[in-house]
């Protein structure tokens, strides 16, 4: 295509189409009939088809309809925890780089006991503590997956706190709301999105993985891991796409936003200027 | 016969400035030298003017991104990819200008050594060890362990050992003490003398002059005067381009008088003489265009104005 | 001398590091599955409730000391444990000290082959991407292992099941102990047959992060200053990538794979799930839907240490290998 010249371009265009895409995986979540996933005893374990694009179950449910459904709850789930862990991510990297060594050798301390215990571990220790439900799944994704980002907001945060302009900004007397909000919130902000934005997918397949352990998610939610699990007792009688279309929407859901978040990085990267 | 020639070299990147524009940023252009057999050329420019990417379009080596175009001629043939994939490190060799060139985690004397295409590699290394004054102990030494001065004689040992006809010496020199350069510079004059020739690419046109048979003045990506030795004396009435004289003109020991304005940045460059911006005789017909290098005397010169 | 002092203070430091790590993950463990609402008397009771009156209930709890305050019972639990008692299993009714070592022996087999593979098949493939750069081969091993990246790994196993053990009928579906066997009984040969699936799965998602981090690692090394040296003396290809490449990734490439100890028992606990694999992954899943108390904690704790153990092993490695921790400046 003439129009699209260069790499930039083209990178804005597929970021743009992922997002419509998700964007419409959620709007299905909303507007798809309930009554798709109603019990059809007359249409039950149907192969994919133009009615049911990914066949139907042993209660004659669509199974489309539950993928999209548990897509969106998915995500919303997905996007609860990363916000969470975003918020925790900030607070920890701007305490390391502002508030002395005392406090930075703590944040580093408390880095590495979240990094020690495997993170699937964890999720399902919270997950008994909370005893299960969406509440375990969102306080346990948003405790486990901040570390990485709060190491880049802290090295960003000393890197500008260093700079010139901060400097110069302090010995005129200016408060320090003032250079928090003028200076250094503008150049986090871009690094906190875009580290969110790469926490989703994590998020997200941490979401189904520990609900298909049935630590997670409550059997009666149309969850992406409870469909996953329940088709495991179909597969001997050769149901795949009871485990196939929903597992590959997931994958395809992921995998989107990596490529918005890997995206968006490109932009902020002064570094990548030189890339064709 | 000049073993070595660059015709008309432009080298250029494409780079986003901000957002979604990429502009093209022009770091060499229609740049001409050539090295006669027996000779050193010496490449005298400030810092950052891209005069070390000279050295990887010679030899092959630039960044895939580059845009090249103009020719560079070996032993008067057409020095191709292939050509060049075969020739570099046997009859080119490079003297880098960083340390770094050294790999960390590999012991030096196993360095030079594998720069020696033939014959005994292990005797090569001792030998020239020996010419560089480093102790046997060093070939088992890591890079990190070698001070600065040590870790440019075996950049240097590493072009000598590899029996080349052509060296070029990007900045050989900063770092060592003035004994060590005076020697290095003499091991570039004899092996210029045993019918190879050498490019000494410099910023210090001090060294330049002290072995150089030519000197070729590089300004904002290509030579704008190319001049024997002994034409840079006086108050520089020989030379012919004005920035030549400026240089020139600039060094303490002639007055230190201080070239007013900057050079150009790649990215924008004026539409034809790149030193008019900063010329006293610029006229109106300097900006035009990019003069041609013309003879002059004994030596060339692109500006319209030298007579 | 010098060099061997250093290196046991280094230790010393990272096992001290560990130490408070590991207090504060017991402390604060405990105090997580204290605070569940699942009732660990019901999960010892298990499917007997029925029969148990209110009397016997309390007589459990009071057995297990659950009626006490609970900095009391975290005093008993972690001053049995200093002493080298990990508790008994509510579940099993056999020391946790057991069950772990038993299950380990089990996990390991298939963490190691999943290490390994995904290890090497990793490296090569991200070695050919950045050896590649920009050219089709390396733009499909991207693709693939961006994909791979993104994939559930529970979903690849089910994936694997239906293609060799529901399509092809290579291993049987249940891939567990046969019930009424005994885990002694089982011969090498039917362990192997048991490893396989889950090993596979786990490689194949494994696969993907190794070769990216090597292929990044690599594509730094081959844009370095002596790269571009080694290239201006004729060097290429293949001679380039075994002088200056593979010897500048190598350790940075075996910290990663040592580090990967988390993620590793991550996937160790998914692909058990799905092959039924009686190993610490199954066992934790296990504990923790029925309420397991001790052996939840225990497993917690083993974890800890597993992955302490391959960063400690990693960094050891470091310090023998690289030369410039290795050597003295002169």
């Amino acid at each position: 295509m003439s129009s699209l010249k260069n790499k930039r371009q083209r990178a804005i265009l597929i970021t743009v189409l992922a997002v419509v895409l998700l964007a419409g995986v959620v709007l299905l979540g909303f507007i798809l009939d309930e009554e798709k996933i109603a019990t059809h005893l007359d249409n039950r374990n149907s192969p994919p088809s133009l009615e049911h694009l990914f066949g139907t179950d042993w209660l004659g449910r669509d199974m489309f309809t539950r993928t999209m459904m548990g897509l969106s709850l998915s995500m919303g789930v997905g996007l609860a925890g990363a916000l969470g862990s975003t918020m925790i991510a900030a607070f920890l990297g701007m305490i390391a780089a502002t508030m002395g060594r005392a406090a930075d050798a703590i944040v580093s301390w408390l880095i590495d006991l979240f990094l020690s215990v495997p993170h699937l571990v964890t999720l399902i220790l919270i997950s008994f503590s909370l005893g299960g439900g969406a509440k375990g799944i969102i306080v346990g994704i948003a405790l486990t997956h901040w570390p990485s980002l709060s190491r880049v907001i802290r090295a960003e945060m000393m890197q500008i706190r260093s700079a010139e302009y901060v400097q110069v900004s302090r010995r005129m007397g200016r408060p320090g709301w003032w250079i928090a909000a003028k200076h250094i919130f503008p150049h986090i902000l871009p690094q906190l999105l875009v580290g969110f934005l790469l926490m989703f997918p994590h998020a997200i397949l941490h979401e189904a993985a520990v609900t298909f352990l049935g630590m997670g998610l409550s059997p009666h939610q149309p969850a992406i891991g409870i469909i996953l699990s329940e088709s495991m007792k179909y597969l001997s009688s050769g149901l795949w796409w009871l485990a196939f279309f929903p597992g590959l929407s997931l994958l395809f859901a992921v995998r989107l936003f990596d490529v918005i978040g890997g995206n968006l990085r490109l932009f902020t990267d002064p570094s990548k200027t030189h890339e064709e | 016969m000049a073993i070595l020639e660059v015709e008309n070299l432009s080298v250029s990147f494409k780079r986003y400035t901000r957002g979604f524009k990429q502009v093209k940023s022009n770091v060499i252009s229609s740049l001409s030298v050539e090295v006669e057999e027996g000779e050193i050329m010496a490449i005298v420019g400030a810092s950052g003017s891209g005069k070390s990417l000279l050295a990887q379009a010679i030899l092959g080596i630039l960044p895939r991104n580059a845009i090249v175009s103009g020719g560079i001629k070996y032993g008067g043939e057409v020095l191709t990819p292939p050509r060049q994939r075969a020739l570099c490190g046997r009859e080119i060799a490079l003297v880098p200008q960083s340390v770094n060139s050294l790999d960390p985690l590999m012991r030096v004397g196993e360095q030079v050594r594998t720069s020696v295409k033939s014959g005994n590699a292990a005797a090569a290394q001792k030998e020239v060890f020996e010419r560089y004054h480093l102790d046997a102990n060093v070939e088992k030494m890591y890079p990190f362990q070698l001070s600065g001065g040590m870790a440019r004689r075996v950049l240097i040992s590493t072009a000598m050992v590899s029996g080349a006809r052509v060296i070029i010496a990007d900045e050989p020199t900063p770092g060592l003490d003035e004994r060590s350069v005076a020697e290095a510079l003499k091991h570039l004059r004899e092996f210029a003398d045993s019918r190879c020739a050498v490019l000494l690419i410099t910023h210090d046109i001090e060294s330049a002059l002290k072995i150089a048979d030519r000197i070729a003045v590089f300004y904002a990506g290509t030579t704008v005067e190319i001049s024997p030795v002994e034409n840079f004396r006086g108050n520089g009435e020989e030379l012919w381009h004005p920035f030549s004289k400026a240089l020139w003109r600039a060094l303490p020991q002639n007055g230190f008088v201080p070239i007013p304005g900057s050079q150009p940045h790649p990215d924008d460059l004026p539409s034809g003489c790149l030193f008019a911006p900063r010329c006293g005789m610029a006229s109106a017909e300097c900006g035009e265009a990019l003069p041609d290098m013309r003879k002059l005397r004994n030596g060339s010169v692109r500006c319209i104005h030298a007579t | 001398m010098e060099k061997s002092r250093k290196l046991a203070i280094f230790l010393l430091l990272k096992v001290l590091r560990m130490a408070t790590l590991l207090a504060a993950i017991c402390f604060i463990s405990f105090l997580l599955v204290k605070n569940s609402p699942i009732d660990p008397v019901q999960a010892y009771i298990g499917a007997d409730m029925v029969n148990v009156g209110p009397e016997q209930r309390e007589q459990i709890a009071e057995y297990w000391g659950l009626d006490e305050p609970i900095m009391l019972q975290f005093s008993h639990w972690a001053g049995a444990l200093l002493s080298g008692d990990m508790g008994t299993s509510m579940v099993y009714r056999e020391p946790v000290a057991d069950i772990i070592s038993v299950r380990f022996r089990h996990s390991i087999a298939l963490m190691l082959a999943a290490w390994i593979l995904s290890g090497i098949i990793g490296f090569a493939l991200g070695a050919v991407a950045a050896m590649k750069k920009g050219t089709l081969a390396d733009r499909i091993i991207q693709w693939y292992c961006y994909t791979l990246a993104s994939t559930p790994t529970f979903w690849m196993g089910l994936l694997v099941l239906m293609v060799f053990s529901v399509w092809l009928g290579w291993f049987p579906i249940g891939l567990g102990v046969p019930a009424g066997v005994l885990t002694e009984d089982i011969t090498f040969s039917e362990r192997i047959q048991h490893l396989i699936l889950p090993a596979v799965t786990l490689s194949i998602v494994g696969v993907g992060n190794v070769a990216l981090h090597t292929r990044q690692k690599l594509i730094d090394v081959l844009g370095s200053e002596y790269v571009l040296f080694a290239r201006a003396r004729g060097e290429q290809g293949f001679v380039l990538f075994w002088r200056h490449g593979l010897r500048n990734i190598m350790v940075p490439a075996l910290m990663l794979q040592f580090a990967s100890f988390s993620e590793l028992f991550g996937g160790a606990v998914l692909a058990e799930q799905v092959f039924s694999y009686p190993g610490l992954g199954q066992a934790t899943v296990e504990a923790g839907i029925k309420g397991d108390v001790p052996l939840l904690l225990g497993l917690v704790l083993f974890s800890a240490v597993f992955v302490f153990a391959g960063n400690l092993i990693g960094d050891i490695l470091h310090r023998l290998i690289d030369p410039r921790l290795r050597e003295e400046r002169l």
